[in-house]
């Protein structure tokens, strides 16, 4: 692989929770058509970093660039200006997120849930948004649950409708915290497929994940986190197979 | 897993279980009592001559009565508005990160749940004594507008803003509720989507928020409907109940009036009670009208797939027909 422009840019970030100090000094790049994946113990911080991508949460220290732009900020006579809420908005369209809990609008259909952000935040006309919606279903394999609320779909369905109504604004990259955590095993398969499907077109992926073998199939980076600090990071089968960490090696051993 | 051991019990269905079911003789007694009252009751409606049913049905049609009602149900719905419209600014401000609004609202909610609406209620008839002149302005500055309160705040208004505001506090405490029921995470995938926060609080929280707004509120509704009948304090003097008491002490017949004035209660709050459940209806989507689903979802294509085997998702038809017995429940 060529090496590309650079869509995600982590410098320096830091993270409390009140005296908790979460992340310490994260850095990472991922460029364009890359997929990231990123794997820790429970509580390394994992979802923190990714959910500082995008605004969610707000780090203490650092700055993140998404496709060039630093996120959050602007910067104006040597300074750092806080961006609006309009602005960071704005920021956030250009990522899709999906969470672990699938997080789908209970009152609204499969399609309702891929057709919403799209109406309502690029003002696409109906119809339009309508498409793309059953076109994305489609792809996902659900074309048929399109008028299933979310209670009436299985938690790999969900996921996948998830992945959906992210794809449906277009991003430049894509967020996954755990999007497998929450399902039985037997529907673990369906999501990874999607998401190997996604990575095969090109798309820009950050995925925190506990399935090794997605991170070795399809990953071009594997990064090793734990206690809020990248212990070890480099392609996927050599820190698989050789990891120069203790503690990287011991991580790896509980989960392959 | 089908068991060797089971008998054949040539082709077709297995045998219904016969069983002889439990007795419930307490059931019966107790069904029998009810009964046995009830028949007490009807037959002394029917035979006491002192319920005058003869005056009943000739005031239940009088045009005062029918006025009576009317001003009652646009009471009701007047004060219902207000109070819906300052509840959920109120939640609004509850939750909002500024502290001057979460401390307005939550003393809002202090003073008019805190006092008796009777005191408030004479409080707004008082009004054009406290303040015979209303103006607004810079406090201390020049005047903006000004209007004699008298002329503005009538007993009907006052009556509707006595009424309103009180429930205003209530409804705001069930609004907030509502809106802290809805999953946080649905708030923060509409975020990442880049939502506004008004967009989500329109489009996301209060529609599922309803679901549990709309059942408390139809209560208060009703409870409303009744507390109307204080609006004597202000006073107001056209509402059904003072209506109805006027007839009675003019006939001097309180008992076929007050009877009148039960059934029209009774006919209106069957009304609302028939509008509340299909508004519940409306703001169930998503949950209560799936719980037939919950189930092994019935799709031929389902069972015929199942029988094939695993398919990859690739194949819609497949992996619905797979997934389509795992229906776990939402995450909420
Ligand atoms: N909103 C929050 N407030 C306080 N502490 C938090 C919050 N979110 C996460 N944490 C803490 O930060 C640490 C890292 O959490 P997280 O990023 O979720 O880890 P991971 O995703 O790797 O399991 C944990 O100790 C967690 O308790
Ligand atoms: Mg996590």
């Amino acid at each position: 692989m060529t090496e590309t422009r650079e869509v995600v840019r982590i410098e320096g970030v830091h993270k409390y929770f009140g005296d908790q100090h979460v992340l310490r000094g994260i850095d990472m790049t991922i460029g364009q058509g890359e997929v990231s994946v990123v794997i820790g113990p429970s509580g390394s911080g994992k979802s923190t970093l990714l959910r500082c991508v995008n605004m969610l949460e707000t780090a203490t220290a650092g700055r993140i660039y998404v496709d060039g732009e630093l996120m959050g900020y602007v910067e104006k006579h040597g300074r750092l200006h806080h961006l609006p809420v309009r602005e960071i908005a704005r920021q956030r369209r250009n990522i899709g997120m999906v969470f672990q809990r699938f997080n789908l609008f209970g009152h609204k259909t499969a399609m309702e849930n891929v057709m919403e952000a799209p109406i309502q935040v690029k003002g696409q006309p109906r119809a339009v948004a309508r498409a793309r919606a059953l076109e994305l279903l489609d792809r996902v394999g659900l074309s048929e649950r399109a008028n299933h609320y979310p209670a009436q779909l299985s938690g790999g369905q969900q996921q996948r409708v998830a992945i959906a109504r992210a794809l449906a604004m277009d991003p430049e990259l894509m967020l996954f915290d755990e999007p497998t955590s929450a399902l039985d095993p037997e529907l673990v398969g369906d999501v990874l497929n999607v998401m190997k499907d996604l990575a095969r077109d090109g798309m820009t992926m950050m995925v925190v994940t506990h399935e090794i073998g997605f991170a070795r199939e399809v990953g071009d980076t594997l990064t090793f986190m734990d206690g809020g600090v990248v212990v070890e990071s480099g392609p996927p089968r050599e820190v698989i197979a050789n990891p120069q960490q203790e503690r990287t090696r011991a991580f790896l051993g509980k989960v392959l | 897993m089908r068991s060797s051991t089971l008998p054949a019990r040539g082709q077709g269905a297995p045998e219904p279980i016969d069983a002889v079911p439990v007795r419930h003789p307490g059931r019966w007694a107790g069904a029998a009592v009810i009964l046995l009252f009830l028949g007490l009751f009807i037959q002394s409606l029917a035979t006491n001559p002192n319920f005058r049913w003869d005056v009943v049905w000739l005031y239940l049609r009088d045009a005062r009565v029918i006025e009576g009602v009317g001003w009652t149900l646009l009471l009701t719905a007047l004060s219902m508005v207000l109070a819906i419209t300052l509840a959920i600014l109120l939640a609004f401000m509850r939750q909002s990160d500024n502290p001057i609004f979460r401390w307005s609202s939550w003393t809002w909610v202090w003073f008019f749940r805190g006092t008796p609406v009777y005191t408030q209620l004479v409080f707004w008839g008082l009004l054009a004594v406290l303040y015979p002149k209303i103006s607004l302005g810079v406090p201390f500055g020049p005047e903006l507008f000004a209007f004699n309160t008298q002329d503005v705040v009538n007993a009907f208004w006052a009556a509707v803003l006595g009424l309103g505001l009180n429930e205003s506090a209530y409804l705001a405490e069930i609004f907030r509720a509502g809106l802290k029921s809805v999953d946080k995470g649905q708030i923060e995938a509409a975020e990442a989507l880049g939502m506004r926060s008004r967009k989500i609080m329109w489009r996301i929280v209060l529609p599922q928020a309803m679901r549990v707004i709309v059942p408390p509120t139809g209560n208060e509704t009703i409870g409303m409907l009744k507390t109307t009948s204080l609006v004597l304090a202000v006073p107001f003097t056209l509402d059904l109940t003072f209506q109805t008491n006027a007839l009675a002490n003019r006939t001097y017949l309180p008992i076929p009036l007050l009877i009148v004035a039960a059934i029209w209660y009774l006919v209106i709050t069957s009304i609302l009670m028939v509008g509340q459940h299909y508004i519940e209806k409306h703001y169930g989507r998503g949950v209560d009208n799936v719980s037939g689903a919950r189930g092994p979802v019935i799709n031929p294509a389902a069972a015929k797939a199942a029988a094939g085997g695993h398919s990859p998702p690739e194949l819609p038809g497949g992996a619905t027909a797979v997934e389509g017995e795992y229906l776990e429940e939402s995450g909420r």
